[in-house]
């Protein structure tokens, strides 16, 4: 095997870094997927793109002048807004229907969102200069851009907040309620279309945030929004619903995976190693799962 | 036995269609894509529409049968890698003989090894269920795209120049006219096929599948066999349409022409949705309507028409997900062969 990561540790080193600083991010935009596939079962293919925005509106400040790092703030705030209209919109027509239907849907709504934004931001790779250094370890061989650091914090603070606000606040516990039993919980008087519109929100927000991060780190394109949705999508299958530690060690892991693929078969494969993953995992769930109703053949 | 009726219907489908390159001459590039268009609707709802499988994957086929003609077509008489690489016509070129040799070969190549293709991968893919099938299968399509793209051999990322027309064929109807032809030779193909599979009694087995799968195996239906045949069913087309389509456009792209999961992946299940799932004329007449609707509407709103196709997605799944046919079907039920019951009906009415 001829290949140079295996070639040189520090490469390896550097990869890994990389790779689990990423990952944590991706765990960000799986948990706002867990949340509303647990909660409304719908499965959002527009969730890259919701990211992208968020990313996009990071970038807008950026070029008003301010510093994009703001961005973790403001972003997650006008994108709750976003999904939030969104769920009143479209979403709340397709909640009770066949997920077919819903995949379809969303997948129409993302590719309005991309072509939008490509009218108002234009077709151009771009990213928002944090202007916050690298840092260099083990004497120069491994550089670590400090925006990543900066994002993996960043993340790590957000999910823990959400993890609380889920546990503590009447919202929260509100929409754990529905996740459990829709019916009862309207029974016993949550209102769930108010919930839903929130959990749509917060996950919209969610991705507002992972947005802003992702146009410190790495690059903004109105395209390439799909690959955010199949890796949240992979790690949640990964990891189940409503598993958190699950999530953030899968995100991880697929962080991981993504960075030794781009070392080991190259940088124009690998977003078609992210997809050839999701395709693998879900034929070896298929024979796991068919291993065990077995019984009834 | 066919009635009367019906075969009126025909043939004055089939002469329309025979007429309609010299009726509407400027038109010929437009209904070829029709006929490729409706092609794809009809075998998508196959297994979309009859099985319940509802693949978004099926541009998978398209884009090999599409690499696989264009590839057999240079590659049996020159060496491919040369060929990619200096662009094509440049160096080599096809005389009148080579083209159609090689675009029959490739074509015969093109429906076969799809075929095969998803009867290997099938066994594993059918075995997910509902909406794990659709995203992997979203998932494989994408894959194919990015790999594709990637392999130097067909062109990689700059694109592969199909053989263009013998230029010893001087008419320059000759061109239009033979793509035409080609793609309703496979229409009539696809129709005379799909229309035997509706009067069979494998019809009924995919659609056990459809409405309940483990009963359908309870009841000692070997599913899956049914499945990777429906599957087989439409790959098979799916790599003839994108054979003829590679070479009517003449240039393949990896993600934009070939494996265009963003357009043609869409359409096929987009067209079948519009006319009416699980029916035989609903996805020809989906089809048809939608090739109006984009080509009427396309230069008119000259870079939203992805918007447009956007909402037009959202609008036709959120508010008309059984169709033009299922509409029909509601509206007329006696057209459709059904027997209501009035009284019966009535109650039901009420009772909601």
């Amino acid at each position: 095997m001829d290949f140079l990561i295996f070639k040189a540790p520090m490469l390896m080193v550097q990869a890994s870094l990389d790779g689990i600083l990423l990952g944590i991010l991706f765990a960000l935009i799986a948990y706002g997927m867990a949340l509303q596939w647990g909660v409304m079962n719908i499965i959002n293919i527009a969730q890259g793109d919701l990211v992208i925005l968020g990313g996009y509106i990071a970038y807008t400040m950026y070029l008003a002048g301010i510093h994009p790092a703001w961005g973790v703030i403001v972003s997650p705030i006008i994108m709750y807004f976003v999904g939030w209209a969104l769920y009143k919109l479209v979403i709340n027509k397709v909640v009770d229907r066949d997920l077919f239907i819903s995949i379809l849907a969303t997948f129409g709504i993302a590719i309005v969102f991309q072509q939008l934004m490509n009218f108002i931001f234009g077709a151009d790779v771009v990213v928002a200069q944090s202007g916050y250094g690298t840092t260099m370890l083990f004497d120069n061989s491994v550089t670590l851009p400090n925006s990543k650091i900066f994002s993996a914090v960043i993340s790590v603070l957000y999910a823990i907040a959400l993890v609380i606000y889920m546990k503590k606040s009447r919202l929260g516990r509100a929409i754990r309620a529905t996740a459990q039993n829709a019916r009862a919980a309207k029974i016993l008087g949550v209102d769930t279309e108010k919930v839903y519109a929130a959990t749509f929100g917060i996950n919209a927000a969610l991705c507002g945030i992972a947005g802003a991060l992702i146009s410190i780190t790495l690059t903004l394109h109105p395209y390439v929004g799909l690959p955010y949705t199949v890796r949240s999508f992979m790690i949640v299958i990964v990891a189940g619903l409503g598993n958190l530690p699950a999530v953030a060690v899968s995100g991880m892991g697929l962080g991981l995976f993504e960075e030794f693929a781009d070392y080991i078969l190259g940088t124009e494969f690998r977003i078609g190693a992210v997809f050839m993953l999701l395709v693998f995992i879900l034929v070896y769930r298929r024979f796991k799962l068919s291993k065990k109703r077995e019984y009834l053949k | 036995m066919i009635k009367q009726k019906d075969l009126i219907l025909y043939s004055g489908l089939i002469i329309l269609g025979l007429a309609a390159p010299f009726l509407f001459s400027a038109f010929k590039v437009q209904l070829t894509y029709l006929c490729v268009l409706i092609v794809l609707a009809m075998t998508w709802n196959l297994q979309g529409g009859e099985m319940g499988y509802n693949s978004f994957g099926n541009i998978l086929f398209y884009g090999l049968g599409m690499y696989l003609t264009a590839s057999v077509q240079v590659g049996m008489f020159f060496p491919l890698a040369e060929w990619t690489e200096s662009g094509g016509e440049k160096t080599f070129v096809h005389t009148t003989a080579q083209y159609f040799q090689g675009i029959g070969v490739g074509l015969l190549v093109a429906a076969i090894v799809p075929t095969i293709v998803a009867g290997a991968i099938g066994y594993a893919i059918l075995g997910l269920r509902g909406h794990y099938f659709a995203i992997c299968t979203l998932g494989l399509g994408i894959a194919a795209g990015e790999i594709a793209g990637g392999i130097e051999i067909i062109g990689a990322g700059q694109g592969f120049t199909t053989p263009p027309f013998p230029a010893e064929i001087v008419d320059p109807e000759a061109r239009g006219q033979f793509f035409y032809f080609l793609s309703f030779l496979v229409l009539v193909l696809a129709f005379v096929f799909v229309k035997y599979i509706y009067g069979s009694r494998f019809r009924l087995i995919l659609n056990a599948i459809r409405d309940n799968e483990d009963k359908a195996e309870a009841m000692g239906i070997q599913t899956m066999k049914y499945k990777i045949v429906g599957w087989m069913c439409s790959a098979f087309f799916c790599g003839l349409a994108g054979g003829i389509m590679g070479g009517l456009i003449g240039y393949i792209d990896s993600t934009d022409v070939a494996f265009d999961g963003r357009e043609m992946g869409v359409f096929m299940v987009l067209m079948a949705i519009l006319g009416g799932k699980g029916t035989l004329w609903g996805p020809i007449i989906g089809a048809t309507l939608f090739h109006f609707f984009k080509e009427g509407l396309w230069t008119f709103i000259l870079g939203w028409q992805y918007v447009a196709l956007g909402v037009l997605i959202v609008v036709i799944v959120v508010y008309f997900p059984e169709g033009l046919m299922g509409w029909l079907r509601e509206k007329y039920p006696e057209r459709f062969g059904e027997v209501i019951d009035e009284k019966d009906r009535k109650a039901q009415v009420e009772l909601k």
